[in-house]
C-alpha cells in the first residue's frame, strides 16, 4: 500500500535498529514514555520491542482514550440507554469498557438498551433523524484528535436546529495529563518512575502543533519527539530521542514532520474553542482528578450539552480493588506486576480498562506481548 | 358448471408478492410456496418424491456429516449472498475432512413481509450454487417468523459426505515441523460484506471469496493422502482457525507476516477502518497442516486449481506448551497472533 508500507519496511528498520544499539550507551538506561495509545499498538503489533537493545525501555502511557474514561461517566451513558429510552451511540472500542454493576454499553444493550456502533459523530446526528421520536446521545470521547469532528457536529446539529440530539462531552487534553505524570511523586520526587524522555503524539499533534510540548521540555528538561504512529516513525523516534539524552538536550523535534506544524490545525482550534470550554477538573481513569484537563460544551451549545439536558451529575466509582491500571497508566507498574492480568482480567471479560482497547498497555501486551515472559519450549525444527 | 379451470391455481407473485404467515402455516399456501419457488428451483430426483424427507443410496466409506447457519447482514454483497454463501458454507465444512460432499438439506427461516422476488433471487442463486458445485439441495424445511423477530431470512444447510479410504484428516493431528499451508488471500468476504453496511458503505472492487473447496480438496487429498488438518478460515479469520488448530493439536505455530498474501483493497480496506485481515472472515479459502516433505508437491497441486493459484506456505508448526501461534512481522519483529475477543471493534484513533 503506498504511503504506507513505506513506513513498515523490514530492511530500514534494521538499519535505524542498528544505529540504536550503536548510539544507545549500554552503561546507562534510556526510560522513554509513548504517551499515544496509537504508539502502543503500533509497538506491539509490530514487534519493535524486539528490535530494541536492552538499555531502551518503553513505558505505555495514559494515551488511550477508552483507558483513561472514568467509571462513573460510562454509568451515565448506561443510565440513559436503559431508564430514559435515550439511543446511545459511540465508537466501537467504548462499547465494551467495563462499568458499575458489571455492565458495559455492551452488556446493555443485551439487556433491552438502544445502543450503537458508530464511526463518526456525524452518523450518531443522522440517526437522529432518522429517528425524531426519540432522544439521540453521543457519547464523545478522546483526545484534541476527536475533539474536532464533535464540534463540527454540535454546529451542524444546531445549524439544522436538531431537537433530539445532545452530546456526552468526555473530551480530554493530552498536555495536561502529560504534565499530570510529570507532576507525579513517582516521577518529581521518589523517583520510582525514571523518565528519560516521550515519543510525542502524532494525530493528537496535527491538531494542537508542536508548540504546546516546549513547555515540558523547558521547565522538566525532558525531551519530546513527535512521531507518527507507524512502527519506522516510532524507531526513528526513539533513535532522536537516544540521541538527545545523549547530548544531554532537551528539545522538541518533530519526527512526523509530513502531518505536523509547530501551530497545528488553526482551523480546527478555533472550532474547538468555539464550542467547548475548559473544565475546572475532570477525572482521569488512573489519573484521578486533573486540573484543567477536559472540554466542556459553552453555554451557547447547552441545548446538544447531554449533561445539561438530562441534569446528569457523574458519581466517582472506585475501580476494581485488585486492579492495577491506575499504576499502568501511569507507568509506574507493567501489567504483569497486576495479581488479576491474564487470570480474572482478560480481554474476554476485562476487569480493568486498560484490558479493553488494544490501545491499552495490558491488552496490548496481553495479545502481542506476553509469550516474552514465558519461555517457549525449544526444539521445534525451522 | 363454472368457468374456473379444474385444478388451477394463481401463480404467486413473485415480483410484488411478500411473505406472509399463512406460507409457514401448513396449508395451501406454503405448499404453493414449496412448489413454485424452491422445488422448481432446486429440482431433483428426491425432491420430486415429495415426502418429508430424501430415500439416499447408501454410499461406501465413512460418513461425514456438517450443519452450519447463515445470517448474514446485507443479504446480498458483491461477489454473492446468502443464498450461495450457505451452499458453500456447508459444502466446505464437510470437505475440510477430505469428504467428497454429497447431499445438502436446508432450512430456511423467513420474516413476515420479506419480499418474494429476494427469496427468488436467493433460492436461484442457492440452486445455481448446488449444481455448479454438484451436491444437491435433498429436502428442507420452511417456517415463518411475524415481523421483527427475524432479520429476512436466515439459512440453515446441512451436508453429508464420505470420506475417501486412507484419509485421516483431523485437527488434532498437527505435529510440529509439519508446514502451514494457505490456498491464497485472507479477509476479501468479510470486507467486500462490510462494504455494503449502511454505516460504513465504502467504494471498492473488492468482492467475495465465497466458494466451494471440496474440488480443491479432492485434488489435494488425491496428490498427498497424508495431510493432517484442513480447516476454512470463515468467521474469526485465519487468526483464530490457527488457534483452534493449535490448542486442539497441543503444539504451538509460527508464521509469516509477508508470506500471508492480502489483497491490497482489503488492506487499505482494514487499515482505515483499524482492522487486522488475521482476523477477517473468508468463504473461500483453506489453511492445510501438511508434513514438511510433502509440502512443495501440495503447494503444486494447490496452485494448479483456479481456488488455490496463490496458495502460499505461510508458516510451521512448533513444539509449544502454551500453544501460541506467533508471528514473524513484516518489521523483523514477533508477536503473538491470538484468538480474538469478543467482535473485532474498530479503534479510536
Amino acid at each position: 500500500m503506498k504511503y504506507i508500507d513505506e513506513f513498515r519496511d523490514g530492511e530500514l528498520a534494521l538499519g535505524i535498529a542498528a544505529a540504536i544499539a550503536a548510539e544507545a550507551d549500554p552503561g546507562r538506561s534510556y526510560n522513554l514514555m509513548e504517551f499515544c495509545g496509537g504508539h502502543t499498538h503500533a509497538i506491539s503489533r509490530y514487534g519493535v520491542t524486539d528490535l530494541l537493545p536492552p538499555a531502551v525501555r518503553m513505558i505505555h502511557g495514559p494515551g488511550c482514550p477508552v483507558c483513561v474514561l472514568p467509571i462513573g461517566r460510562i454509568d451515565l451513558a448506561i443510565r440513559l440507554a436503559l431508564d430514559q429510552g435515550v439511543i446511545v451511540a459511540s465508537y466501537g472500542d467504548c462499547l465494551r469498557v467495563p462499568a458499575s454493576d458489571n455492565l458495559s454499553l455492551l452488556k446493555a444493550k443485551a439487556r433491552g438498551g438502544d445502543v450503537r456502533m458508530v464511526y463518526s459523530p456525524a452518523d450518531a446526528l443522522k440517526i437522529a433523524a432518522a429517528n425524531p421520536e426519540r432522544e439521540v446521545v453521543f457519547l464523545a470521547i478522546g483526545f484534541e484528535t476527536t475533539t474536532p469532528p464533535t464540534a463540527l457536529v454540535i454546529k451542524e446539529a444546531a445549524r439544522a436546529e436538531v431537537t433530539n440530539f445532545s452530546v456526552l462531552c468526555n473530551h480530554v487534553l493530552t498536555p495536561a495529563a502529560i504534565t499530570n505524570i510529570l507532576e507525579s511523586p513517582e516521577v518529581r520526587r521518589l523517583g520510582t518512575l525514571p523518565l528519560d524522555g516521550f515519543i510525542g503524539p502524532a494525530h493528537v499533534s496535527t491538531v494542537i502543533g508542536s508548540r504546546p510540548y516546549e513547555f515540558f521540555a523547558e521547565e522538566y528538561a525532558k525531551p519530546v519527539v513527535i512521531a507518527g504512529f507507524e512502527p519506522l516513525d516510532v524507531m526513528q523516534a526513539i533513535l532522536m530521542l537516544v540521541r538527545q539524552i545523549n547530548d544531554g538536550r532537551a528539545e522538541v523535534e518533530n519526527e512526523f514532520t509530513r502531518a505536523v506544524t509547530r501551530d497545528g490545525n488553526l482551523k480546527a482550534q478555533a472550532l474547538v474553542s468555539d464550542v467547548f470550554e475548559l473544565r475546572r477538573s475532570f477525572e482521569w481513569r488512573g489519573l484521578g482528578m486533573v486540573p484543567y484537563s477536559a472540554l466542556r460544551i459553552r453555554e451557547a451549545y447547552g441545548a446538544f450539552d447531554a449533561e445539561r439536558r438530562f441534569r446528569l451529575e457523574t458519581r466517582s466509582v472506585a475501580d476494581n480493588k485488585a486492579c492495577e491500571c491506575g499504576a499502568i497508566l501511569r507507568g509506574v507498574k507493567h501489567p504483569r506486576d497486576c495479581k488479576v492480568f491474564g487470570t480474572v482480567c482478560t480481554p474476554e471479560s476485562p476487569i480493568g480498562s486498560c484490558m479493553v482497547s488494544s490501545e491499552g498497555a495490558c491488552a496490548a501486551y496481553y495479545s502481542y506481548g506476553r509469550f516474552r515472559e514465558i519461555p517457549i519450549v525449544a526444539g521445534a525444527p525451522a | 358448471m363454472s368457468g374456473v379451470r379444474a385444478g388451477y391455481v394463481r401463480p404467486l407473485d413473485i415480483r410484488h408478492g411478500r411473505v406472509d404467515l399463512s406460507h409457514g402455516a401448513g396449508g395451501r399456501a406454503m405448499a404453493q410456496l414449496v412448489e413454485q419457488l424452491f422445488a422448481a428451483a432446486f429440482a431433483n430426483e428426491w425432491l420430486a418424491q415429495r415426502n418429508d424427507q430424501a430415500l439416499l443410496p447408501r454410499p461406501e466409506g465413512r460418513i461425514v456429516m456438517s450443519t452450519d447457519c447463515h445470517v448474514v447482514s446485507p443479504l446480498f454483497f458483491p461477489g454473492g449472498d446468502i443464498g450461495c454463501l450457505s451452499v458453500h458454507g456447508t459444502i466446505n465444512d464437510v470437505a475440510m475432512s477430505g469428504a467428497q460432499p454429497l447431499w445438502l438439506a436446508a432450512g430456511f427461516i423467513l420474516e413476515e413481509g420479506f419480499p418474494l422476488a429476494d427469496l427468488q433471487r436467493i433460492v436461484d442463486s442457492m440452486a445455481r450454487a448446488a449444481r455448479d458445485a454438484g451436491v444437491p439441495i435433498v429436502t428442507g424445511d420452511t417456517k415463518v417468523v411475524e415481523k421483527g423477530k427475524g432479520d429476512g431470512v436466515f439459512i440453515t444447510t446441512t451436508g453429508v459426505g464420505v470420506v475417501p479410504a486412507g484419509v485421516a484428516i483431523s485437527g488434532d493431528r498437527a505435529r510440529p515441523g509439519d508446514r502451514i499451508v494457505l490456498s491464497g488471500t485472507i479477509g476479501d468476504h468479510g470486507m467486500a460484506v462490510m462494504s455494503e453496511r449502511e454505516s460504513l458503505a465504502f467504494g471498492t472492487d473488492l468482492v467475495s471469496d465465497t466458494a466451494p473447496l471440496h474440488g480443491l480438496v479432492a485434488a489435494m487429498v488425491e496428490a498427498v493422502p497424508g495431510l493432517r488438518a484442513l480447516r476454512d478460515p470463515t468467521r474469526g479469520g485465519l487468526a483464530t482457525t490457527l488457534n483452534e488448530i493449535a490448542s486442539q493439536s497441543a503444539v504451538g505455530m509460527t508464521i509469516d507476516e509477508a508470506a500471508v498474501p492480502v489483497e491490497r483493497q482489503v488492506e487499505a480496506a482494514c487499515e482505515f477502518l483499524g482492522l487486522d485481515p488475521l482476523y477477517v472472515a473468508n468463504e473461500g479459502k483453506l489453511v492445510a497442516i501438511v508434513p514438511a516433505a510433502d509440502a512443495d508437491r501440495l503447494l503444486e497441486v494447490m496452485r494448479a486449481h483456479p481456488l488455490g493459484r496463490r496458495a502460499a506456505l505461510i508458516g510451521e508448526v512448533t513444539e509449544d506448551a502454551h500453544h501460541f501461534v506467533q508471528m514473524r512481522t513484516r518489521f523483523g519483529g514477533k508477536r503473538i497472533v491470538d484468538w480474538l475477543a469478543g467482535d473485532q471493534l474498530p479503534r479510536i484513533c
